[in-house]
């Protein structure tokens, strides 16, 4: 899965000085052999030229086709260029994109202020070794391995209104995925199930790492679980914390396929990708407002990326 | 490629492309490991041509990728070997990826001959250029209706279409529920009104309804503006040319605010199946969908299901015209082997091959009127007396309209209409304004 974020380039080595002065001339001792080099350049050149032809070319594209009203049909040639009227359509004559935007923000603030810390919480309890925690973690960590469609398909069942599991038990007739009221907080149920065995996985591997010796001191100095935590472990886990910050931001940003599965992102469970997708995929496409939704999204990523780059560079320097 | 049946298919892939003259693009699909399934025609998509003529082989790209209709194309591409002498390469793709790549697969090498659907979905590319006129193989086809052939016809006047089965949209009912209740076919909307109010005082759900994938309640709006404003007014506020906001569409929404009440709630989160089912279970009175409703029902209950057209609302307009989606078969705009493909096209709208489905195939509706229907059951029968009845057939929202418009702007807005049904002036502006946006050329 695409889901495991890399591994932090920032805490490398700085590399050995590479000037020793010899004499009344410094000279350059190369490091490197003609293989070597060889090898880094072809080792930059060709993600270089992936991430360009295969990111940053695209994503141009996009930009440049939100600004046309092209379908898909015949040559680029004809394609007709309308300035800014995709944008003017999306915001004022666009009823699903108000709710798209207030959906995605409603979707990260419910991963960051429930899942998240409930994912955390989760591998607290974890790491203290209690009987059967085996069987807790994979419990827990099971629907991260189903992928999100199907845990639509999962879902549906305990939704369904007329035939699903929830209503039969509570004996409740709510309409769980039509009502557009209770729709996206049942959706954001079977997100977040999903969401907190992730990050429960995540936090684990970093409590497992954890210096014992840490603890120990703090218990020698009498600290309460809650005060060892918050003030010692937390800290320590700063990588960790970056890391999961990305990941729910990633998570909220990209989520699509649950309620793509549900009802293609309509009537209250609109997002941003859903709709891009609606516009974009099948028949007499409408690309050029398909792309203009598409670079709203780029737009809003590129602020999360940011913050996360300008935090992760400062750390770099420090 | 899939593995060769007979020894003699063995020997034929023996030769090696070049001289066999297989043509880039099967070898392409083949080598992509996607499925270029050469289907009956394998030896001549690959040998026959090595005699320098190439005129004994047509090719179709096919939509049909479910092993039932999968299986009736194969058969009917038998048939037409075995009267025509040529060969047909079938080119089967999943039927929702083939509805994706219809764009690019006609822009780029297409096959000879393509499945596709009447109605706008088949204009709109009649008109960019994309398929093929077929007015001559029209003027040699026998049996088909004029409605058939209205459907079939671009917006210049010719044909571009060749039908080969449909289903109709129409209320279904189990005859048991009503016998026992005593109810009557309704024949206006008052009577309908009538009967679903004492459906509901007789326990029932009176009319099955589900929206949650959008495109049924497509199916309430059409018939009600069919029967509300008639056939000409559909096609020509389907084509952008008539305004939403005009009164006749508003009287649309009206109408149907006024029935909501009778048609189960919480329709946003059901499916038709589930629906269906309601039907089925006998705790609906009546539903409103196409005929492939009955695949919710057994076997054993299928003698149970009934229908009849939706009841006249306007006298001057009548209950004639109904939503009768048509498959059938389109010609690429450049095929190769043109005039095999405009007998194959000749042959798929025959009689011929309308018996070979009505033989094989139980859950459709065939074309030609001229075919032999004695297979039919009497639930088929009865529905292909009411197209035949038909004064105009309709093609269903998403396949009168531009597909971008009918699934960004009308499902939502229908679902919208569903959920608050009381803002009817505010919805119909809103769709006006945005079909302003998307029909600009």
């Amino acid at each position: 899965m695409s889901d495991l974020p890399l591994i932090q380039a920032d805490r490398a080595v700085p590399p050995p000085a590479a000037v020793t002065p010899t004499g009344g001339r410094r000279r350059r001792v190369r490091l490197l052999s003609r293989t070597d080099r060889v090898v880094v350049a072809l080792m930059v050149a060709v993600p270089l030229l992936l991430v360009v032809g295969l990111v940053w070319l695209p994503a141009g594209a996009t930009v440049l086709l939100s600004g046309t009203d092209w379908d898909g049909i015949g040559p680029v040639g004809d394609i007709e260029w309308v300035g800014g009227r995709n944008y003017a359509d999306v915001v004022r004559n666009y009823p699903p994109f108000v709710p798209a935007v207030q959906n995605n923000l409603l979707w990260l603030a419910a991963l960051f202020v429930v899942a998240t810390p409930f994912g955390m919480f989760l591998a607290v309890l974890l790491d203290k070794e209690l009987r059967g925690s085996r069987f807790y973690q994979t419990a827990l960590y099971l629907p991260v391995v189903l992928s999100l469609a199907l845990i639509g398909f999962v879902w549906q069942l305990l939704y369904s209104r007329d035939q699903g599991l929830v209503n039969a038990v509570l004996g409740t007739d709510v309409d769980w995925y039509g009502d557009p009221d209770v729709n996206i907080w049942a959706v954001l149920v079977a997100a977040g199930w999903r969401h907190v065995g992730y990050i429960m996985l995540l936090y684990l591997a970093g409590l497992k790492g954890v210096d014992p010796s840490l603890r120990e001191a703090a218990a020698v100095d009498g600290a309460s679980e809650g005060r060892t935590f918050f003030q010692v472990i937390f800290p320590v886990l700063r990588p960790i914390n970056i890391i999961v910050l990305v990941v729910t931001v990633i998570e909220s940003l990209r989520a699509f396929d649950l309620v793509w599965v549900i009802n293609k992102g309509r009537n209250g469970l609109e997002l941003l990708s859903a709709l891009v997708t609606q516009n974009v995929v099948g028949e007499a496409s409408r690309i050029g407002f398909g792309s203009a939704l598409a670079t709203v999204m780029l737009v809003v990523s590129l602020v999360f990326i940011t913050v996360y780059l300008a935090t992760v560079l400062r750390e770099g320097r420090r | 490629m899939s593995r060769p049946r007979t020894r003699a298919e063995y020997l034929a892939r023996l030769v090696p492309p070049s001289v066999a003259g297989l043509d880039r693009r099967s070898l392409l699909a083949g080598a992509a490991g996607t499925t270029a399934l050469l289907g009956t025609g394998l030896i001549a998509g690959c040998g026959s041509d090595s005699g320098g003529s190439g005129a004994k082989t047509v090719s179709l790209g096919s939509n049909q990728s479910d092993p039932k209709p999968k299986e009736v194309v194969a058969k009917v591409m038998d048939g037409f070997r075995t009267s025509s002498g040529l060969e047909v390469a079938v080119n089967t793709v999943d039927h929702n990826t083939f509805q994706e790549n219809i764009n690019n697969y006609l822009q780029g090498k297409p096959d000879d001959v393509f499945m596709w659907f009447a109605g706008y979905r088949m204009r709109f590319f009649a008109a960019r250029g994309l398929a093929s006129d077929l007015s001559d193989v029209w003027g040699r086809l026998s049996g088909m209706s004029d409605a058939f052939r209205r459907a079939s016809t671009g917006d210049d006047g010719k044909q571009y279409f060749v039908p080969s089965s449909y289903y109709p949209w129409a209320v279904f009912y189990r005859k048991s529920v009503w016998q026992q209740n005593g109810y009557q076919v309704p024949k206006t909307l008052d009577d309908l009104t009538a009967l679903a109010g004492q459906m509901k005082k007789d326990g029932l759900t009176p009319i099955a309804f589900a929206d949650k994938d959008g495109w049924p309640a497509m199916g309430t709006f059409d018939i009600l503006n069919l029967r509300i404003n008639g056939y000409q007014f559909h096609i020509d506020l389907m084509a952008g040319k008539e305004s939403w906001t005009s009164e006749k569409v508003k009287k649309v929404f009206d109408t149907w605010r006024g029935l909501l009440p009778l048609h189960q709630p919480d329709s946003l989160g059901r499916t038709w199946q589930e629906a269906a089912q309601s039907l089925q279970q006998k705790k609906s009175g009546m539903y409103l969908l196409g005929l492939f409703v009955g695949q919710q029902f057994d076997d054993s209950e299928l003698a149970d299901l009934d229908f009849f057209t939706f009841p006249e609302i306007d006298p001057a307009i009548g209950a004639k015209a109904l939503d009768a989606p048509i498959d059938g078969y389109m010609m690429a705009r450049k095929p190769k082997q043109e005039a095999n493909a405009r007998k194959l096209l000749e042959y798929v709208g025959s009689k011929a091959a309308a018996d070979i489905t009505v033989a094989n195939d139980p859950s459709t509706l065939v074309a030609n009127n001229e075919a032999d229907t004695s297979g039919y059951s009497a639930l088929q029968k009865k529905a292909a007396e009411l197209v035949g009845s038909a004064t105009e057939i309709a093609q269903f929202l998403d396949r009168d309209t531009r597909p971008d418009f009918a699934s960004t702007v009308i499902i939502p807005a229908l679902q919208q209409f569903i959920k608050d049904p009381k803002d009817i002036d505010g919805l119909t502006s809103s769709i006006e304004n945005q079909k302003k946006s998307i029909f600009t050329d």
